[in-house]
């Protein structure tokens, strides 16, 4: 571990490497880009390349919350395994069981959603 | 590669079974319960009932195995048992008002049932924390199931709102209690109750780290424990939660919250009492004063209970000044808890939806109509007061008896001119029930079996634990010893 | 870890971490707003477990496997707030704690 400012040299040169890459793809775009042809098309909103359907302000189905709601929680559950995944060899048979177990539960969790019908769409 | 042997992994397993039957037992009713109608929920509450039951014979099996587990982050000791048998009689006669209150609202009883008993996990988690994060996971496992309890009633607006407070303060007050843990942490270097311990003995603590830390955690379970000025979230969820969860609320969940409250301050951070026991006086004061003074004027019966079960708070927080043991707050408690389910077991005869049946008016001429009831809730009344032989005045007795030896003699002195004052609220509902002509709109119907076997145990046993109080108190007594350790170490933090 | 960074500086980011997150809390009427503020918290509570593990050599792990703990419960909890709000939301089409003024007392 090196002293003074020379340890932070590398995020300087990330930090104005940064600069560079993204003020140089901005200007490009400018230079070869076509100009001076704003039509209705073009200022709509962009969806992918598909005809936008309503507006960026819409409401959305509920369904769409109950799902992020669901993904959210066993999304997060999944910190627990990596300390277990690196530590694996050490923890030999029980700490194998033992995330067996942590499964289990989630899996009662994902069980009790779906028999609820939380993951049926319609 | 080991092979897996359940003798060989360091740890008994026989006293973490109650705590596992809950945990199954939740899993098993959320998964069977989930096809089933919602009227027909009454089944799942039976089945609650069972795996309570199951867990209390594992409980009965622990008694006197003073075990740890998961390198002492579990603490098996007479203590837990203590709290988890307190904790699960009361989560039984709360799911035995819930039976029939469950299927006449429409709630979903999977849920219902389930989350109840993954609360009581929570609750029991927290009771045998020997590590601060077990104490927070124990917190949350409690919290968030009673949050969602708390708004069961999804028709009403009124639940609705009160899981929102109850939500917001206490997920508030988390961030503090995690905080103020973070702070030990860095004071102390270890989350293990044992280590910190040591720690402020050795005195290798960092100090402004452990007074700030001390102080938040103070702030964190003061939420928990309905402590005033942490209190603006009680009457509203009280009132608006459905009444057996709030019944559940107020005696569980404040159960649990002092199982742990105690524990981590009386014994482990005694060393350091010097830094906390004068903001106990000063809360209990506060507490005692605060929840008295606004319940005289409250006309609705849940937020009257529930101002009650704020300065109650405050009397158990009296009895946590005093130095040495706190014996006397965990049979104030159970005092308290069962005075308590009985009367919301009595409210719930009486409520009508939309909140009909709620005013303490409503209660007139009770004694003409159900002189058994009207007779059961006196005797709550008489025992949230403190009138002997009740187990409410047993328990004053100790708690101000312990205060005083420890020389807080002003504190006794507030307390009791506080009970004198609660005397006159709750000597209000008993003349409204017996001197006072009926309102005949309010007919109480006959209630249900459930109910009524809630209001003959609560009143059975404050009458039983007030009587006889020997065997409760040195129960309480062997908890505390036990949980305290070796004589040898309790003379370092004595005093 | 350059020199030059200590735990103080850590201290004082959570720390100021912690009263944004407070000054958010109470100053906020939106109830998402508040869930903001309560997660700040939780947040600046973790980044002292994390320093407080990794600046004091005989603390172990305990910092930060209560980090990943809080991770865990942080989102719990923005679930079951985030339900409860919605909750609010169809009785009173509104997310404004201020409106909520049935209970009183």
């Amino acid at each position: 571990m090196s002293s003074g400012v020379a340890v932070w040299f590398p995020i300087g040169v990330m930090i104005v490497g940064s600069a560079v890459v993204v003020g140089t793809m901005v200007s490009i775009n400018r230079l070869l880009g076509p100009r001076g042809r704003d039509s209705a098309v073009k200022s709509e909103a962009f969806e992918c390349g598909n005809p936008p359907s309503g507006g960026a302000w819409g409401r959305f189905s509920v369904r769409f919350y109950l799902t992020a709601i669901l993904f959210l929680l066993f999304d997060v559950e999944l910190v627990f395994l990596y300390p277990w995944a690196v530590a694996l060899r050490d923890l030999g048979m029980f700490g194998f069981v033992e995330a067996l177990v942590f499964i289990a539960v989630l899996a009662v969790g994902l069980i009790y959603a779906w028999r609820r019908g939380a993951l049926d769409w319609t | 590669m080991n092979t897996l042997n359940l003798a060989n992994l360091g740890f008994a397993w026989l006293p973490l079974l109650p705590l596992i039957a809950v945990a199954v037992g939740a899993a098993i009713i959320l998964l069977v319960g989930v096809r089933l109608e919602d009227e027909d929920s009454a089944g799942l509450g039976i089945l609650a009932l069972g795996v309570l039951l199951v867990s209390f014979v594992c409980t009965l099996f622990t008694i006197g195995v003073n075990a740890e587990a998961f390198g002492g982050a579990l603490l098996t000791d007479d203590y837990t048992a203590f709290f988890e048998i307190v904790i699960q009689a009361a989560a039984a006669i709360s799911v035995a008002l819930s039976l029939d209150y469950a299927a006449d609202n429409g709630l979903a009883g999977a849920e219902y049932y389930s989350l109840v008993l993954f609360a009581v996990l929570g609750m029991m988690l927290m009771a045998a924390a020997g590590d601060l994060i077990i104490v927070f996971l124990g917190l949350e496992t409690m919290s968030i199931a009673v949050y969602a309890l708390a708004g069961f009633v999804r028709r009403e607006a009124r639940s609705s709102e009160a899981a929102l407070k109850y939500f917001l303060l206490g997920a508030f007050s988390t961030g503090f209690l995690l905080y103020g843990i973070a702070l030990i942490y860095g004071a102390t270097g270890t989350v293990h109750l044992d280590g910190i311990r040591a720690a402020i003995v050795a005195r290798a603590a960092s100090q402004p780290y452990l007074e700030l830390g001390v102080g938040l955690m103070v702030i964190g379970f003061g939420f928990k424990v309905a402590a005033a000025p942490f209190h603006a979230w009680t009457p509203d969820a009280y009132e608006g939660a459905p009444t057996p969860i709030t019944a559940f609320m107020a005696t569980g969940v404040k159960l649990a919250a002092f199982a742990s409250f105690v524990r981590v301050f009386m014994i482990y951070l005694g060393p350091a009492a010097a830094q906390w026991s004068g903001v106990l006086w000063v809360l209990a004061a506060l507490t005692m004063t605060v929840g008295n003074v606004v319940a005289l004027v409250q006309d609705n019966i849940k937020r009257m209970l529930a101002y009650s079960a704020i300065a109650h708070a405050g009397y158990a927080l009296v009895g946590m000044t005093a130095a040495g043991s706190a014996a006397a707050v965990l049979y104030y408690l159970v005092a308290y808890a069962f005075a308590t389910l009985g009367a919301f077991a009595v409210v719930i005869v009486l409520e009508r939806r939309a909140t009909a049946g709620l005013r303490i008016a409503d209660y007139r001429g009770l004694a003409q109509t159900r002189p058994g009831l009207a007779a059961a809730m006196t005797l709550f009344m008489l025992s949230l007061t403190g009138v002997p032989p009740l187990a409410g005045f047993v328990g004053k007795l100790y708690v101000f008896a312990a205060a005083v030896d420890s020389g807080h003699v002003p504190l006794v002195v507030i307390a009791v001119i506080n009970s004198a004052i609660s005397a006159y609220y709750y000597i209000g509902v008993i003349v409204a029930m017996y001197m006072q002509e009926g309102t005949p709109e309010i007919e109480p119907s006959g209630a249900s079996p459930g109910v009524l076997i809630g209001v003959a145990i609560a009143a059975l046993a404050v009458v039983l634990i007030g009587i006889a109080p020997t065997p409760y108190m040195n129960a309480a007594r062997d908890a505390f010893a036990a949980a305290a350790g070796p004589p040898a170490q309790a003379t370092a933090f004595a005093r | 870890m350059p020199a030059g960074l200590t735990l103080n500086h850590f201290v004082i980011l959570s720390l100021a971490l912690f009263l944004l997150g407070s000054i958010c809390v109470l100053t906020r009427r939106n109830a998402i707003g508040i869930l903001l503020g309560i997660e700040l918290i939780l947040n600046a509570a973790n980044i002292n477990y994390v320093a407080f593990a990794f600046f004091n050599p005989a603390a172990h792990y305990d910092g930060q496997v209560f980090a990943i703990f809080v991770i865990m419960l942080a989102a719990a909890e923005a679930v079951i707030g985030l339900a409860i709000v919605l909750a609010i939301y169809n009785h009173l089409r509104t997310i404004d704690v201020a409106a909520n003024e049935t209970l009183k007392g």
